[in-house]
């Protein structure tokens, strides 16, 4: 049983990886705040199942907020040529979890429990498993599409690329609001899958470590964000134990495969 | 027939007046030459053309329709190509995907174009593209592995991917030793009359005679036009160039 925990958490920070991975591997946009697109998606569910809401219309609503959202900061912070959105996305992850630990509506620092799960235990981790390689599947048809080309091209330089007819700005937008939309449908799954979610679970530190668990597996290839999801994700669990000083053990992982392998571990793509 | 007009292009940065009230028209099938010393204003007419920067004042007509006011990527499919004064490739891409993209502009105007973007259709145009450049035999490499000599050529196989009706050339021999910029100036000479070029070299001598027509520029302002050994003897070219050692 605690191996099929174990898997399903692993499964569900795949999820997370992959979708960022559309924003920062594919597409160059470095976001600092996956997380609270993770946690938008998870209180869509949390609010909506708690009060009646069967969990499959309470999960698409997710994937939709956490893609609106997505959108709306993607359109006010994509817009300039800097690496605004980094800073936007730190900013906007600070401002969710303020706004879900003082509206009392989300249930404050208690967040919100006694989450439904729509299926038995086992069946639901099934589900997480198959929306995982579904995941993966959307993530290796992206990029091998037009638009995954458009985003490489861009990531590579946005002059070269607008100068040979792709829409910079509208694919970045494109990027951000699949891969926050993503992170949401991984919210959803989280929310019902552990029955209790608080404003603490979608933090700035998540964010990172999701970031670092792409750049440690290697950017914009499909396998390097899964390996970064189940080696710090199962590293995290191995060492649970020193919970206070996992990301100080991120950082340094982090800085290890920087100097020795910048591409990450799985990074360079196949050809 | 006029492909390009540019009716008093004017651009500031700052108190600098880069390009001050530029008019300028290009002869469809011609091979211009834009020179003048550094400063002159040259890239920073290139990017008004191309979209990259925002004019303060003026126009720019390309087929007879104003694009002032259009954003780069539509300007590049209405078929304005340009290549970089300093390389822009698609580094971890590979020779051939640095093509592709210029390839997939059609199904880009969707919001989510999902078709493949290497189908076979489109390979084998981007091979007959590289192989006019003669890059044919580094298709499958990644673009950061190859040589500036040959990412020079790889920035005009990709703009020629595009099928320009105009293609803005921004120093393409710069940084190349003799053997490779003759190589490239030939590929360039082999599209002579099937597509409208204008060139902006610092390599005067060896740039100026296979122009068709020549300008020139200083300080943000064209000083002389007309025939390339004309305007190369012109007084002012001739004054412009001295604080760069006469060069010209």
């Amino acid at each position: 049983m605690y191996a099929v925990t174990v898997l399903t958490q692993l499964c569900i920070y795949a999820i997370l990886t992959l979708s960022l991975n559309l924003v920062t591997g594919l597409a160059g946009q470095v976001s600092l705040g996956h997380a609270a697109f993770f946690g938008l998606g998870a209180y869509t569910v949390g609010v909506l199942t708690t009060r009646g809401f069967p969990f499959l219309t309470a999960w698409l609503l997710a994937a939709v907020v956490a893609a609106g959202w997505g959108l709306l900061l993607g359109s006010i912070s994509l817009r300039l040529r800097e690496d605004f959105l980094a800073i936007a996305s730190i900013a906007f992850n600070f401002v969710v979890v303020a706004a879900l630990l003082y509206l009392p509506y989300f249930g404050g620092a208690y967040g919100i429990s006694g989450i439904p799960k729509p299926m038995g235990s086992v069946a639901f981790s099934v589900l997480v498993l198959a929306t995982t390689l579904g995941v993966a599947w959307c993530h290796e048809r992206l990029r091998r599409s037009d638009l995954g080309l458009a985003w490489m091209s861009l990531r590579e330089s946005e002059a070269a690329a607008e100068a040979l007819g792709v829409d910079v700005r509208r694919f970045k937008v494109t990027a951000f609001v699949l891969g926050t939309g993503l992170a949401g449908v991984a919210g959803g799954l989280y929310a019902a899958y552990i029955g209790v979610i608080r404003p603490e679970d979608f933090g700035f530190p998540l964010s990172v470590t999701l970031l670092a668990m792409v750049a440690v597996g290697g950017m914009g290839t499909m396998w390097g964000p899964l390996a970064g999801a189940f080696l710090l994700g199962g590293f995290a669990q191995a060492f649970a134990f020193v919970h206070n000083y996992q990301l100080v053990l991120y950082g340094l992982l982090l800085a290890v495969v920087m100097r020795y392998r910048p591409q990450g571990l799985l990074g360079r793509r196949p050809t | 027939m006029t492909i390009l007009e540019v009716r008093d292009l004017t651009k500031r940065f700052g108190g600098l007046v880069a390009v001050a009230g530029v008019h300028l028209h290009v002869q469809a099938g011609e091979l211009l030459g834009l020179f003048g010393p550094n400063g002159a204003g040259k890239t920073t007419l290139f990017n008004l053309i191309a979209g990259s920067l925002k004019p303060d004042r003026g126009e720019v007509v390309f087929n007879g329709q104003t694009i002032t006011h259009l954003p780069p990527h539509l300007r590049a499919r209405k078929g304005i190509g340009r290549t970089f004064q300093v390389v822009q490739v698609f580094g971890e891409l590979t020779v051939l995907e640095n093509v592709l993209v210029a390839l997939a502009h059609p199904a880009l105007t969707r919001w989510l174009p999902l078709g493949r973007y290497d189908p076979p259709g489109r390979r084998q145009r981007a091979m007959e593209v590289l192989e006019k450049v003669g890059l044919a035999d580094r298709a499958s490499e990644l673009a950061r592995n190859l040589p500036l000599g040959l990412l020079k050529r790889l920035e005009v196989a990709r703009s020629l991917a595009l099928r320009p009706k105009l293609l803005l050339l921004d120093e393409p021999l710069g940084g190349l030793n003799l053997r490779e910029s003759e190589q490239l100036l030939e590929v360039l000479l082999g599209l002579r009359g099937q597509i409208t070029m204008v060139l902006v070299e610092h390599n005067v001598r060896m740039a100026l005679p296979v122009c068709d027509r020549a300008v020139a520029m200083d300080a943000g302002r064209i000083i002389a036009e007309g025939r390339p050994e004309e305007v190369r003897r012109n007084p002012r070219v001739v004054e412009a160039y001295l604080g760069e050692g006469g060069d010209a």
